[in-house]
């Protein structure tokens, strides 16, 4: 617990995770309101929630960067000095951040949800149905798995740049390119995590929601289950890496 | 107190730390001397646990640095004053620290007193000059009030005063019974701190001895002798067989003292217009000593270490 407040204290001392909160606010409640004004018919949850995927992406950003302003400022050293055990540290840094990203999750989905309810000139969708609560409320499981990932990916690289360049390039292209390569593509790309992550938020049913997700034979919360195990996965890699090596 | 053992650190080919072993004891000041890249900063990475050694351990009041239980509270050190978070300021890096140890707040008031940053302690660090820096990181490393203190090249790039505040400020912890080490590469700065030093070259000890034992051995004395008659001199002490080099209109003297050249002038009537004794240069000194352990030869050096040497046989003839 010591350490989580550790690692609350540094995340909210400097400008980066406020900037990143700020960005991911108009990506993804700005967004939903862009969008309610604009719809001219009912907005379906999927409509609101439009702009969760970016906020993601923002998030992981907040994520990564938690990691890797420490190990170019060099701070990384004296917070290993103030607690020699690095699996300890970056759990409790993994932790921290994944709660805080659980949070702005939650905060932004509802929001947007809220903004699509107040804004849309012909209405918008109720959360009736289990599947629609899921599609709004789960929006900050997937955040806090998103962060995990990112900070195992920032222990990883520990450049800025590197990790970012990694991430995004990752998430933005390359799940989606895999389905290009000849045979094999479209029998891989169902497993790719992040697009598996994306049926949890996904509305029910074949071919609805802007990000489609039918390839997918996973059930929505099957596709939690992965996407978590895969962060959490690779953050135990990124542990055991940081233990052996110089700091 | 800190005790290596056989500590060694290799980099792919690179034999940073080479079977290092030495001990540093409470209460004085001692000084982790060697040129650059004999592996003092490798050796202090080790100490704190942040590198691990290929060979050897090194222990801290008998346990190893990762067994410590809130660390802060045994070993505070200073490795790069740049090693803060620009954006953060000053106290907010030392809360987060304290915090992290269970220590007290109080305390991060304190140590920001003792080191005269209590009124710059809510800007950022990233504008601090070196100087504030430097102290700020201090601060850090006296946040626990630990028993055992290391410092990495503190005063290097600091102005006058803040040297003279840096050197005094660690007499003043080892005398409160502190086991303080500091690493430096120059000689001169270690001889005004230091009661103790660890000498390292190329990554192996070469000396762990008092300071002042370290110097006399080091350095050979010289007296140097002007006078209007100094031919007449020169051919009576070389008479005694004392070597002798005639530079700039004057005598340098090795391997005697002033009572004994005033006395054999005063017996021959020859007057003399100065009669010093000069310490061999420290750096000099420790270049000898250090010799083949630099790393990195440059010509620049050789041709320094040649210059005296052609100065002194030009004047023997």
């Amino acid at each position: 617990m010591t350490l989580m407040a550790v690692e609350r204290i540094k995340l909210v001392t400097t400008r980066a995770p406020w900037l990143c909160a700020i960005l991911a606010l108009g990506l993804t409640v700005g967004l939903a309101a862009v969008y309610a004004m604009q719809a001219d018919h009912e907005v379906a949850i999927s409509g609101s929630q439009l702009g969760i995927p970016f906020g993601l992406i923002v998030v992981m950003v907040l994520a990564t960067l938690s990691v890797t302003t420490e190990y170019r400022t060099g701070t990384i050293r004296t917070t290993f000095q103030a607690a020699p055990s690095r699996v300890k540290v970056l759990g409790a840094k993994a932790a921290t951040v994944a709660i805080i990203a659980g949070v702005i999750g939650e905060v932004y989905s509802f929001a947007s949800f809220g903004a699509g309810q107040l804004l849309a000139r012909d209405g918008a969708a109720p959360l009736s149905t289990a599947g629609d609560w899921r599609q709004v409320a789960g929006a900050g499981l997937i955040y806090a798995a998103g962060a995990i990932l990112a900070v195992a990916v920032g222990i990883l690289i520990r450049h800025t740049a590197g990790a970012l360049a990694l991430l995004l390039v990752y998430t933005l292209m390359a799940e989606n390119l895999i389905q290009v390569i000849p045979n094999v593509g479209m029998d891989i790309h169902p497993w790719m995590p992040f697009h598996v992550g994306q049926k949890f938020l996904s509305t029910d049913g074949p071919g609805v929601g802007f990000f489609p997700t039918d390839d997918i034979t996973l059930s929505p919360w099957a596709s939690l289950a992965y996407f978590a195990a895969f962060a959490v996965v690779l953050l135990a890699i990124a542990l055991g890496v940081a233990k052996k090596r110089d700091a | 107190m800190i005790e290596a053992v056989g500590l060694t650190k290799r980099y792919g080919s690179v034999l940073a730390v080479d079977d290092l072993s030495f001990t540093v004891r409470p209460g004085h000041v001692t000084g982790f001397l060697g040129p650059n890249g004999a592996g003092k900063s490798t050796t202090m990475r080790m100490i704190l646990g942040l590198d691990n050694p290929t060979r050897g351990q090194v222990l801290i009041d008998g346990k190893r640095y990762a067994e410590l239980r809130e660390p802060l509270r045994s070993v505070g050190a200073l490795l790069e004053a740049s090693w803060v978070h620009p954006n953060r300021s000053a106290r907010n890096h030392l809360l987060w620290m304290a915090k992290s140890n269970r220590i007290p707040t109080r305390r991060v008031d304190e140590v920001l007193e003792q080191v005269g940053l209590t009124s710059v302690q809510n800007k950022r660090a990233g504008g601090f000059s070196l100087g504030m820096s430097q102290r700020l990181g201090i601060a850090g490393a006296l946040l626990g009030d630990p028993g055992i203190l290391l410092f990495d090249e503190p005063v290097n790039g600091l102005d006058p005063e803040g040297i003279l505040w840096i050197r005094q400020f660690m007499q003043r912890l080892a005398a409160e019974g502190r086991t303080v080490l500091v690493s430096s590469h120059l000689l001169s700065e270690m001889a005004q701190t230091a009661e103790e030093l660890v000498v390292v070259g190329k990554g192996k000890l070469i000396a762990q001895t008092s300071t002042s034992a370290f110097i006399d051995q080091a350095s050979e004395s010289t007296v140097r002798v002007r006078s209007p008659r100094l031919d007449a001199l020169r051919q009576l002490l070389l008479g005694k067989g004392h070597p002798v080099d005639y530079v700039d209109g004057t005598l340098l003297v090795r391997a005697a003292t002033t009572e004994h050249i005033g006395d054999l002038a005063a017996a021959n009537g020859i007057p003399l217009h100065e009669l010093t004794t000069q310490r061999g240069s420290l750096e000099q000194a420790f270049m000898q000593l250090t010799g083949d352990a630099v790393e990195f030869h440059t010509h620049l050096d050789s041709a320094a270490e040649q210059a005296p040497e052609l100065t002194a046989q030009g004047a023997n003839r």
